[in-house]
């Protein structure tokens, strides 16, 4: 940025026009090309991101296709104070809560923990093997990693339930029982995202000065010592810049995790925020309903980032602005 | 592997130390937990229904056969979602990086006029969305519904990859040699065609990469959008119904087709969709690394 910031004024040394800095029409008829290009994304970006941002205001009215967007009628606040009386809204609340705060407890921590494990192995080889398994499931999509799900864990024909009747414990209904399925969920979190999880860390560590491991060992530290005392600390920033990110997280939650992983017979927390919204709208086409929820959602999450980042500016990180 | 290990420790100068061999069993154990389901499903696939009936099979096919995958190639239905996702990605991913490169290359310009304002126009949406419904309903007002333009358009433009391309565009790309084409008489598009792009070729590999794997992967916006047109279902959406919801049955061409277990042919089914992934997979790793570990870097 500095750089580029310096030969501007070298540019506008060359040519000392004061008013160049200033007007539109002249950047525009000397970067007339730059404007060009940006009217296609500038096209994408408004059509497909800010329109949707437009059509929030349905959740101040009353939808109806007979009358369409414009003609339907404004009644304020009454939508939410409909949804916020609905059983089934109150429990979707709670399960994105709930799903995304254990999700944050070990989806969070694991790949810190296997990333300084990994660290610890001197041979590139066998790093670089297990690396590949490691980043493997971050690849298969949800379709495909629930489909994995049930081959290994139904209760009926399941691998692993195989495997435990082989050693004479009882089949478990991993996918089949509301709590069996909210830690199976935790545990099919945490296989998927643990190894490519590692990768910023991995980063983060090899950018460590070998100075201050030299300094601790010659200080008689031994490895668990440097990894709390040396490792843990130079990554602390790495930390919570990612704990900021997944903090503005915690009300959303993806929708295609949860619908690969339902099933009729575990309901009990599969209702989340993402998933009521599919229902309510799409399904049933109460639109504006769900998109009250919607706009609930997006709202309580950019919050949650801004405070998140306040805090951490606070705590004397930089932040992610 | 455990004799690699072996060789290695011995080469170490440094002292036994035991902790090391447990953590290389911990790495050891949590890589074959990443890799064995895997396994077993591609040993299920090739198995006969019997012995996956009696759950016999484990991590090795029992009474080989190519029975299930033959049905599979049988089935129109599935080669017809093979192909449409072949077809929307590629669009898609093209799409994708004009749009990205149209946008960053500008906004990487410190002399752009407007800069600061462009910018938050294009990341802005990573903060707030407009969400599930307000897409939908847009999508439905563009008479999109139940056309792949559905799969190619809306997803096109992502300010996550937008703001990777700008940081590296503003990092990788010294300012002299554009400088030394602009004294040359060479305009903005010469400049991006003839310096900017042939310097960028390994992050518009490993953002094209992003691109096409989201978007192969993704069956939400499918299966919001298309519905009436199950022509037009891709390769995750047809998995999805066939597999997760099992609403679909294989389409078998000849009755002479003695019907498989369809835990078999659910196995078989999923290996084939995720075969063309991982086929590629260990060439692709590394551009995935080095584009994720870009999409750290702050702005």
């Amino acid at each position: 940025m500095k750089v580029e910031s310096a030969s501007l004024n070298n540019e506008t040394a060359l040519l000392p026009k004061k008013q160049k800095s200033t007007g539109w029409l002249h950047a525009l008829r000397q970067d007339w090309q730059l404007y060009l290009l940006l009217v296609v994304p500038l096209a994408f970006v408004l059509l497909f991101k800010y329109t949707p941002m437009f059509g929030l205001v349905l959740a101040f009215k009353k939808y109806k296709i007979a009358k369409g967007f414009w003609g339907s009628d404004w009644v304020g606040f009454q939508i939410f104070k409909e949804i916020f009386d609905k059983p089934d809204f109150a429990r979707a609340v709670r399960n994105t809560l709930m799903l995304n705060s254990l999700d944050l407890l070990f989806s969070f921590t694991m790949p810190i923990i296997l990333a300084l494990l990994l660290s610890e192995i001197k041979s590139a080889r066998f790093k670089k093997i297990n690396q590949t398994f490691l980043y493997l499931p971050h690849f298969f999509s949800w379709v495909i990693i629930g489909a994995l799900a049930y081959q290994l864990l139904s209760q009926g024909n399941g691998a692993v339930n195989n495997v435990l009747e082989s050693m004479g414990f009882n089949r478990v209904p991993f996918l089949q029982e509301d709590t069996h399925w909210l830690f199976s969920y935790l545990a099919i979190g945490v296989w998927q995202s643990m190894g490519w999880g590692t990768i910023i860390y991995l980063a983060s560590i090899s950018s460590i000065n070998p100075d201050l491991y030299e300094a601790a060992t010659v200080d008689g530290a031994g490895r668990w010592r440097k990894m709390w005392n040396v490792t843990l600390p130079s990554i602390r920033m790495t930390i919570v810049t990612l704990l900021i990110l997944n903090l503005g997280k915690v009300m959303d939650g993806s929708f295609e995790r949860i619908y690969a992983l339902t099933n009729k017979a575990t309901t009990e927390y599969t209702t989340t925020i993402p998933v009521l919204v599919y229902r309510w709208g799409i399904e049933s086409g109460n639109i504006s309903r769900a998109t009250a929820v919607g706009l609930f959602q997006a709202v309580i999450g950019l919050v949650l980032v801004l405070i998140a980042n306040r805090v951490a500016k606070k705590l004397g990180d930089e932040g992610i602005f | 592997m455990k004799a690699s290990t072996g060789t290695i420790a011995m080469h170490n100068k440094q002292r036994f130390d035991i902790w090391d061999v447990v953590i290389r069993l911990v790495i050891i154990l949590v890589s074959l937990a990443c890799l064995l389901p895997f396994v077993h499903v591609i040993a299920k696939s090739f198995s006969a229904d019997a012995f996956v009936i009696a759950n016999k099979v484990t991590l090795w096919p029992r009474g080989f056969t190519f029975g299930a995958y033959e049905k599979i190639f049988q089935d129109k239905s599935i080669l017809r979602s093979l192909y449409i996702s072949i077809i929307v990605t590629a669009l898609f991913t093209i799409l994708g990086m004009i749009i990205t490169i149209f946008a960053a290359y500008p906004l990487s310009r410190g002399q752009l006029k407007g800069r600061s304002l462009f910018t938050l126009i294009f990341l802005f949406p990573m903060l707030f969305s407009g969400g599930i419904i307000p897409e939908y309903m847009l999508i439905n007002n563009l008479g999109m519904m139940d056309t792949l333009w559905a799969l190619i358009l809306p997803l096109a433009f992502s300010s996550f990859n937008l703001l990777i391309m700008k940081t590296s565009l503003q990092s990788g790309i010294p300012i002299s040699l554009e400088e030394a084409a602009r004294i040359d008489g060479a305009n903005h598009f010469r400049i991006l065609w003839s310096v900017v792009l042939p310097l960028s070729k390994p992050i518009m590999a490993t953002l094209s990469l992003f691109y096409a794997a989201g978007r192969w992967n993704a069956y939400q916006d499918s299966l919001f959008y298309i519905k009436q047109n199950v022509d037009l279902r891709p390769l995750q959406l047809k998995l999805y119904y066939l597999v997760i919801q099992s609403t679909e049955s294989f389409q078998l061409e000849a009755s002479s087709v003695a019907l498989s277990n369809p835990e078999v042919l659910k196995a078989s089914c999923v290996v084939f969709a995720t075969l063309p992934i991982l086929c590629i997979y260990p060439f692709i790793q590394k551009y995935f690394v080095q584009g994720t570990m870009l999409g750290a870097v702050k702005e």
